[in-house]
């Protein structure tokens, strides 16, 4: 993060080598004391997010500041085919190991006696298996799964470097060049949406395809959706596609009482849904 | 296959119930159970030695230096298991330069260099300042540079200046109470704040933290001061053992109704976390019911109970010291155990488990936390050495 207190240091430091013996204690305390205020201030009030900012004003409308991107999951069309969390896993470079996903599909079986059965397999990507007898079964629906981008997340509280961040779009996002991989962020996510890289050992998690919406794209995960179960769009778009699938359904957020503001809004979430 | 996906294979195989697909691995391991056991020996240790100080608890002198000497050994490398888990161990000043002031745990570098610059440096150079410049004096070669260095060129030991030094000391040691409250309520919170985990999400987690760190600084000292007493052939003050189990006793006694207070409100509100948490005690059976509970509380308390009223011999009281000592910082340790790797077994949607599984080797191993912990025993002896509190000149009965 270049400031002006630092290339004034580099430059007081590389220029002024002949002229060092003239350098008084005053003067030495002068620099000193603008570094240290340079610092200072760069710590405080420069964030990664105003840094990616920066550097993507080069590109076109990114970030865009009208935006407030969210999720739509539609319940009823979602078939449990897992091509989301597979197009996720290609389009990201995501670790194949089954411990590691930005997006993945859950299977529910709720039985005749009102038990619960929930799998993953693999995130869902190579299908699912019925393993409950058929004559058990009350209800059974599939639950895709992704960041929730939280209004007020608090996995962007809790990073001790702020290199996780929430973009002016509401994107919530982490910079793996400043990510220092405590996994306090991990821990604070009540949805399991982040985990530790085996590749490059720090926090990853859903970016909803940031590198996509900068080229107009959806997410791979809507683009690969066959059945259209996940709409993807701008929260202030009253007009958009989102805002009207919200408005003609009874739309529900995970985990309400914990107050996160999630904008992962869902059609028919059954109250089972954890 | 690497070993450490072999362990999460392992791992998966043995998942019961249904967790979310990125909870299979537990990403704080046996490191993170290290830090708020180190953390909580320092200020436990620090606040046995205000005890003396400020609040004038004669019988606790022979214990002030080991105190304090035990608390800086151990906080200088309180941060080394921290840095040590890090994915990116190499960017952790990026948590000073840029710290995020949201977060419970950008602030712990500073809570940490306060307590080790301002309070504890500070406190035992005042301390020991007029027999630095003593010893300066009277040692030769290497020795005596090392102490010339260390009195920082003050070499006044007229006895205003002995005075000056006296009122300095007890003003920090005044303000050391607070910054070691702060610094282990400080880690309770780091934990105490995270509404995702209702297995550490509490608002009484950092005065639970506090009071085990008491309990377990105490236990530290007591064990520190019998080893070195042992070892120098000295006698033990009685009544200081029994001063020392005086205060273990009433912090065990607080630390554990407070801990109880917790699990009854949580067994009587019963929230929607309920149900996996009375699972998850069940799994922890070794380490809570057995470690903590039996063994590291219930039978010390038992036994420093039975000495407030009775007084067996003189041996028997110190051979039980000394067991008391070891049960209570194991019991400790298993406390902070049940709290870091226990608060990551069950899923956050509460309907399955994963398991842990220690390695020997590789930084997270039990090899790694092994050397961890001996490293502030091996810094003990070396400022016992360098700073022998029994030839202080203000301490001949030692």
């Amino acid at each position: 993060m270049p400031s002006s207190a630092c290339t004034q240091f580099l430059t007081w430091f590389t220029m002024n080598t002949e002229k060092d013996k003239n350098k008084t204690r005053r003067d030495f305390f002068k620099v000193s004391a603008t570094v240290v205020t340079g610092i200072a201030i760069n710590s405080v009030f420069v964030k990664p997010s105003m840094v990616q900012a920066e550097n993507e004003k080069e590109n076109i409308k990114i970030p865009d500041f009208d935006k407030w991107y969210g999720f739509g999951i539609d319940i009823d069309k979602c078939i449990g085919c897992g091509n989301c969390a597979k197009a996720c896993k290609i389009e990201n470079d995501v670790s194949q190991e089954p411990f590691y996903f930005r997006s993945w599909v859950e299977y529910y079986v709720i039985k005749d006696d009102e038990t619960i059965k929930i799998e993953s397999p693999n995130g869902g990507i190579d299908g699912f298996k019925q393993s409950v007898p058929p004559d058990e079964i009350e209800k059974s629906f599939f639950v895709p799964k992704t960041c929730n981008h939280c209004a007020k997340s608090p996995c962007e509280q809790v990073c001790p470097v702020g290199a996780t961040f929430l973009s002016p779009e509401g994107v919530v996002l982490v910079d793996k060049k400043y990510c220092i991989g405590c996994g306090y962020c991990v821990q604070s996510c009540p949805y399991g949406c982040r985990y530790i890289s085996p590749i490059t050992h720090t926090v990853d998690k859903c970016t909803m395809c940031y590198h996509r919406l900068k080229k107009g794209l959806p997410p791979a995960c809507v683009e690969a959706c066959p059945t259209g179960a996940r709409i993807h769009g701008d929260l202030h778009d009253k007009e958009g596609e989102l805002v009207k699938f919200m408005k003609e359904h009874n739309c529900r957020v995970l985990k309400p009482h914990l107050n996160t503001k999630p904008k992962l809004h869902y059609n028919s979430l059954n109250e089972k849904v954890i | 296959m690497d070993p450490h996906s072999s362990i999460l294979y392992e791992a998966l195989s043995k998942v019961e119930g249904y967790i979310y697909p990125n909870e299979v691995s537990l990403y704080w391991g046996i490191l993170i159970v290290l830090y708020p056991y180190i953390t909580g020996l320092v200020a436990g240790a620090f606040i046995l030695a205000s005890l003396n100080r400020v609040f004038k608890v004669k019988a606790l002198r022979p214990i002030y230096e080991i105190s304090l000497l035990s608390s800086f050994s151990f906080l200088t490398i309180a941060t080394m298991p921290l840095i040590a888990h890090l994915g990116q161990p190499f960017r952790f000043y990026e948590m000073m330069i840029t710290p995020h002031l949201s977060s419970a745990m950008a602030i712990f570098a500073f809570v940490y260099l306060w307590y080790l610059m301002v309070v504890l440096l500070l406190e035992i150079w005042f301390d020991y300042r007029k027999d630095l410049v003593a010893w300066s004096n009277e040692k030769k070669g290497v020795l005596r540079i090392v102490y010339k260095v260390l009195t920082l060129g003050v070499s006044d030991t007229s006895q205003k200046a002995v005075a000056i030094d006296e009122k300095l000391g007890y003003a920090i040691t005044v303000i050391g109470i607070p910054s070691a409250f702060l610094l282990h309520g400080y880690v309770g919170f780091i934990f105490g704040s995270l509404k995702a985990n209702p297995w550490w999400s509490s608002v009484i987690m950092p005065v639970v933290f506090l009071f085990s760190a008491m309990v377990s600084g105490i236990a530290l000292v007591l064990f520190l001061y019998m080893i070195v007493a042992y070892l120098r052939k000295q006698k033990l003050d009685m009544d200081c053992l029994d001063s020392i189990g005086k205060f273990l006793f009433y912090t065990l006694i607080l630390d554990f109704v407070l801990e109880m207070l917790d699990t009854v409100h949580r067994v009587y509100t019963a929230e929607e976390s309920f149900d996996i948490l009375s699972v998850l005690m069940t799994k922890l059976v070794v380490t809570l019911s057995i470690g903590q509970v039996f063994f590291g509380t219930l039978i010390p308390v038992a036994i420093l109970g039975y000495f407030q009223f009775r007084k067996p011999e003189d041996h028997i009281r110190r051979a039980a010291y000394f067991i008391i000592s070891i049960l209570v910082l194991a019991g400790i340790f298993c406390m902070r155990w049940n709290v870091v790797i226990g608060g990551q077994l069950f899923s956050k949607g509460f309907m399955g488990f994963t398991t842990y599984k220690a390695t020997l080797f590789g930084t997270e191993g039990l090899l790694s936390s092994l050397i961890i912990m001996g490293i502030p025993f091996v810094i003990f002896a070396i400022l016992l050495w360098l700073l022998p509190p029994w030839k202080k000149q203000d301490l001949v009965h030692y």
